[in-house]
């Protein structure tokens, strides 16, 4: 926090001289829409100075269902909203830290329950209407009616009450809290800031979930983003063009951003974007898998690959802990009973060859994980958490401690019996479109074909499986992953909470299920309220403890965040939170003025 | 006489083709399903005879392959130690004809492994599962096409038979078997299955998605035989001495159209073998880890595995000579058998 503000500081010095020299030099500079006007409170950002022009191609998995922040779940409107939107403060996806956004600066009292935000003077949204307060306060308005259901809301109610927001003057906001947030000015980020004298009229009319489909008209939609809509292709691209609006410039004070458009590519098979990729129609490439990763690597015809370390993401084991009450199948009962028996848990994850998942999953670019905090997030993580390497003879010993006991099959191998004398027997589900995870159960259960576990892996389509994990509850096991949007420990809170819908093994309970879960609601629940970082990580890690104790989900491995761009692409700098690649949007620019990808 | 010697030639190589896959663990190496972790995607290794210090080997040998350093599927040989190909040595367990219990392979080494046919993302030996994936493939092949021509058999029998409605509706549905989608079909059917099925069920599903398909084509034929054959004039002499519906089928109009059976059974055995492969290829077959020639072929639909090992396309040659057997067979069985001459006999028998 600290260091945000001095960075504040840095930026309003230099703002202010960079602004002085521009009053000298503004008649040179002639009235050009790169050069800004001497009322606007820019944002310099440090670094490379590029050149302005060209565009950009990059791909989505498919098509952003909205360009609305208000009903945006999935992943690809988040990155397509991510570019044409800004927020109050931002966190900086290479330092992690908080950096100020549309908020030039803000304080917090010593008590931690009110923020007084100050905006930057004369911002325009992208349509060339100013920003003040009151679109601020129309924008916390809206995420908190419960009419509009806004995925926001949750985030946005502290100590169980929504948070009062008021406005000083024209540009200053107070933020009141009911209870202390851990998470401090961190909640702000990708909360983005809505034009009012657009959205008001449908808000009142209830219509606002109707509008921002991706065939808006262009002059109908507005943000405060580097990029605002220009032309939508169904099935096709959704075209964007540069804001001349937009609100930071570089070092030599040229407005941001440098590209004129930026295209997204609706691909939605990772091979063909790899494809693409080579063949020059993208300009650049994230979520790469490591194959495709060596692959890109070794031929290297133009293009920089860089690995860009540990990322977010987490990779685990999960058996179905729901209790469906008289519901529930006789053969599931005998399934749960072993699932609900921690030693059985605890077998299964000391079996586990993680290294193995590593080397043959992610060609090494990857690492093996113990808890949910993956080896991306530097300042989260309990060190003092066990990594205990593969032990088959303690998973053996913790079955036997159980009640399980081993018979040999008709072929001589070793087959696990419960208690009861039945063969333990289950399935893995895994999303078919994941080759990863995909073959992480193929090798998990391999690995515990060695502990006499008769294990089938079902490969479904990845909605279907979403579908049977959280809605019908019908499955034995299933490999997935979450990627954090952040490093802080509120991005994965749907986890932890047994009250979360995240909560994958028995989600959205109306109580915890077992003392444990009711541990870690409460080491949750603290440490979101708990002032400084050393109590909330206390909390916190003590959190880690409880988690990696009872293995309700048996961490596997964390891929390494991998892309590449063109050499001709510059400042490419990907970064381990997500957007891996357009979280420096507006510094990525096309080097000697080579005309990029065609359409 | 000359039809007849091509005829138990191609009979002979496919005896010997099939003999290897039935006898699968006996020639190969390893269990088909067993990892070795330290060696993904090593290439087919090379027989030498020739070592790296230029001394001349009687015995065929290999080099052990080790890991390049920094790299993960990049490999080198060790050539610091030759390692003799052994014959007839001891290894995983397996059960011949699914009962005999051994551990005799044809061949291996020792304190080292062969692998011929390189190995794939779990280091599991291709050429041991080559071997074992044919077992499911071919048997599938096999049980479909008899399925379906013991359903074409009888539909196609009643139908030319006895004519009239029963024709009629009969033909119609096998038109409408011939018309159906029936990959989508199969698709849909996988739907309503319970999520795991083990790989034995998946198995007879297969065969009887496959053969229950299929059978209109067969039916088509046979009832064309039975059509002419039940107005020759032996047939209306049997009828006249007083001989049975069944009595005339079985006894006088099916054995004319065994021949155009059996030609079809060649026929569409490697077309159900291919089917299967189509299946597993698209995960509606066996589950792994069991191999079946399908899902061998599988792992090729990832970008970086088409570019990177081409090893990997070899299971896909396996089909040539299996394909090229039976259709060789097919065309000696028409040759010698009197499919052409049935339909000359018929023509002539009405003009």
């Amino acid at each position: 926090m600290r260091t945000a503000r001095a960075n504040t500081h840095c930026c309003r010095i230099l703002s202010s001289l960079l602004l002085s020299l521009f009053a000298l030099l503004g008649h040179l500079a002639a009235a050009s829409p790169q050069r800004k006007s001497a009322e606007e409170e820019l944002f310099v950002l440090p670094g490379e100075v590029g050149r302005s022009g060209g565009r950009l191609v990059v791909s989505l998995r498919g098509e952003p269902k909205t360009l609305n922040p208000l009903i945006a779940a999935d992943a690809r409107s988040r990155d397509v909203i991510g570019v044409m939107q800004a927020d109050l403060v931002h966190i900086n996806r290479a330092s992690q830290l908080t950096e100020p956004a549309l908020a030039k600066s803000w304080k917090i009292s010593p008590d931690g329950l009110v923020y007084t935000l100050v905006l930057r003077q004369g911002l325009k949204f992208s349509d060339g209407q100013p920003l003040d307060a009151d679109d601020v306060l129309f924008t916390f308005r809206v995420y908190l009616d419960e009419n509009v259901h806004a995925p926001q809301r949750d985030l946005l109610i502290v100590g169980g009450k929504p948070i009062a927001v008021r406005k000083l003057d024209a540009h200053t906001v107070v933020f009141q809290l009911a209870k202390t947030y851990g998470v401090g000015e961190r909640l702000f980020d990708g909360l983005a800031i809505l034009p009012r004298r657009l959205l008001e009229k449908p808000y009142q009319e209830g219509k606002l979930a109707q509008i921002g489909s991706l065939a808006t008209a262009a002059d109908q939609w507005a943000g405060l983003g580097p990029f605002r809509l220009k032309e939508y292709v169904a099935g096709q691209r959704l075209v964007l063009e540069r804001n001349p609006y937009y609100w930071k410039t570089d070092a030599k004070g040229n407005r941001l951003p440098y590209v004129d458009e930026l295209v997204f590519l609706f691909v939605p098979n990772a091979d063909t974007q790899v494809l693409k990729f080579q063949s020059g129609e993208n300009d650049a490439i994230s979520q790469l898998g490591a194959e495709n990763f060596s692959v890109l690597s070794r031929q290297q015809r133009g293009y920089t690959m860089v690995d860009a370390g540990p990322g977010l993401e987490y990779n685990f084991l999960f058996f179905n802990l729901n209790d469906a009450g008289d519901k529930t199948s006789p053969d599931m009962q005998r399934k749960q009973k072993w699932f609900r028996e921690v030693k059985f848990r605890q077998a299964v994850s000391a079996a586990v060859d993680r290294e193995a998942i590593v080397r043959l999953v992610y060609q090494g670019r990857g690492s093996a994980i113990w808890g949910l905090v993956a080896p991306g997030n530097r300042r989260w993580g309990n060190e003092k958490l066990a990594h205990p390497a593969r032990a088959l003879e303690r998973a053996r010993a913790l079955l036997k401690e159980a009640g399980f006991s081993w018979s040999n099959g008709p072929n001589g191998e070793s087959m696990l019996l419960d208690s009861d004398g039945t063969l333990v027997e289950f399935s893995i589900l895994t999303s078919s479109s994941n080759a990863d995870r995909a073959k992480m159960a193929a090798l998990i259960q391999d690995d515990l074909k060695q502990l006499g576990m008769r294990v089938q892996v079902v490969p479904l389509e990845f909605r279907s499986l979403l579908d049977r994990v959280t809605q019908t509850k019908e499955y034995d096991a299933c490999v997935m992953g979450i990627a954090s949007f952040d490093a802080d420990p509120n991005s994965d809170i749907n986890v932890w909470l047994s009250s979360g819908g995240m909560h994958l093994w028995n989600p959205s309970q109306a109580h915890p299920a077992t003392p444990w879960e009711a541990e870690i609601d409460r080491l949750i629940e603290e440490q979101l309220s708990a002032r400084t970082f050393e109590q909330r990580k206390k909390l916190y890690d003590r959190a880690q403890e409880v988690l990696a104790e009872n293995q309700p989900m048996i961490f596997l491995a964390s891929p390494n965040i991998l892309a590449g761009a063109k050499n001709s692409i510059g400042n490419f700098h990907p970064a381990v939170l997500e957007p891996y690649l357009l979280w420096n949007v507006e510094q990525l620019y096309l080097k000697n003025g080579t005309e990029n990808s065609t359409r | 006489m000359n039809a007849r010697r091509t005829f138990v030639r191609w009979l002979v190589a496919l005896g010997v083709l099939h003999g290897i896959v039935v006898c699968a663990g006996f020639f190969a190496p390893y269990d088909p399903v067993e990892q070795d972790r330290r060696s993904p995607y090593l290439p087919p290794m090379r027989l030498h005879l020739m070592d790296a210090q230029g001394h001349f080997h009687l015995r065929p040998f290999v080099y052990s392959q080790r890991l390049r350093e920094g790299s993960f599927d990049q490999y080198g040989e060790d050539t610091t130690e030759p390692y003799p190909v052994k014959f007839f040595l001891s290894g995983a367990h397996y059960k011949l004809f699914r009962f005999l219990p051994s551990r005799l392979h044809l061949f291996g080494a020792e304190n080292t492994r062969i692998y011929l046919l390189g190995t794939d993302a779990y280091g599991r030996d291709q050429f041991s599962r080559l071997l074992f994936g044919g077992q499911v493939s071919l048997l599938a092949g096999l049980l479909g096409a008899g399925l379906t021509l013991i359903i074409g058999l009888s539909i196609g029998a009643v139908a030319g038979y006895y004519g009239g409605w029963r024709d009629t509706v009969l033909m119609r549905v096998a038109e409408l078997f011939l018309a159906l989608p029936w990959l989508y079909l199969l698709f849909a059917l996988r739907a309503f299955l319970p999520l795991a099925v083990s790989p034995l069920t998946a198995f007879f599903l297969i065969i009887a998605v496959i053969g229950a398909v299929g059978w209109a084509r067969p039916a088509r034929l046979v009832r064309g035989v039975v059509l002419s054959s039940k107005e020759r004039d032996f047939v209306r002499a049997a009828r006249g001495f007083g001989a049975t519906n069944g009595y005339l089928l079985r006894r006088h109009i099916l054995p004319e159209a065994s021949s155009v059976l059996l030609t079809q059974a060649a026929i569409l055995i490697p077309q159900y073998v291919l089917a299967e492969m189509t299946l597993s290829f698209l995960g509606l077959g066996v589950p792994e880890p069991m191999p079946s020639w399908g899902n061998l072929l599988s792992s090729l639909q990832q970008y970086s595995v088409l570019v990177s090992y081409w090893w990997m396309y070899l299971p896909a040659l396996i089909m040539v000579p299996f394909v090229l057997g039976y259709l060789g067979l097919a065309s000696s069985l028409q040759e010698r058998g009197d499919a052409y001459k049935i339909e000359r006999r018929s023509l002539g028998s009405r003009t």
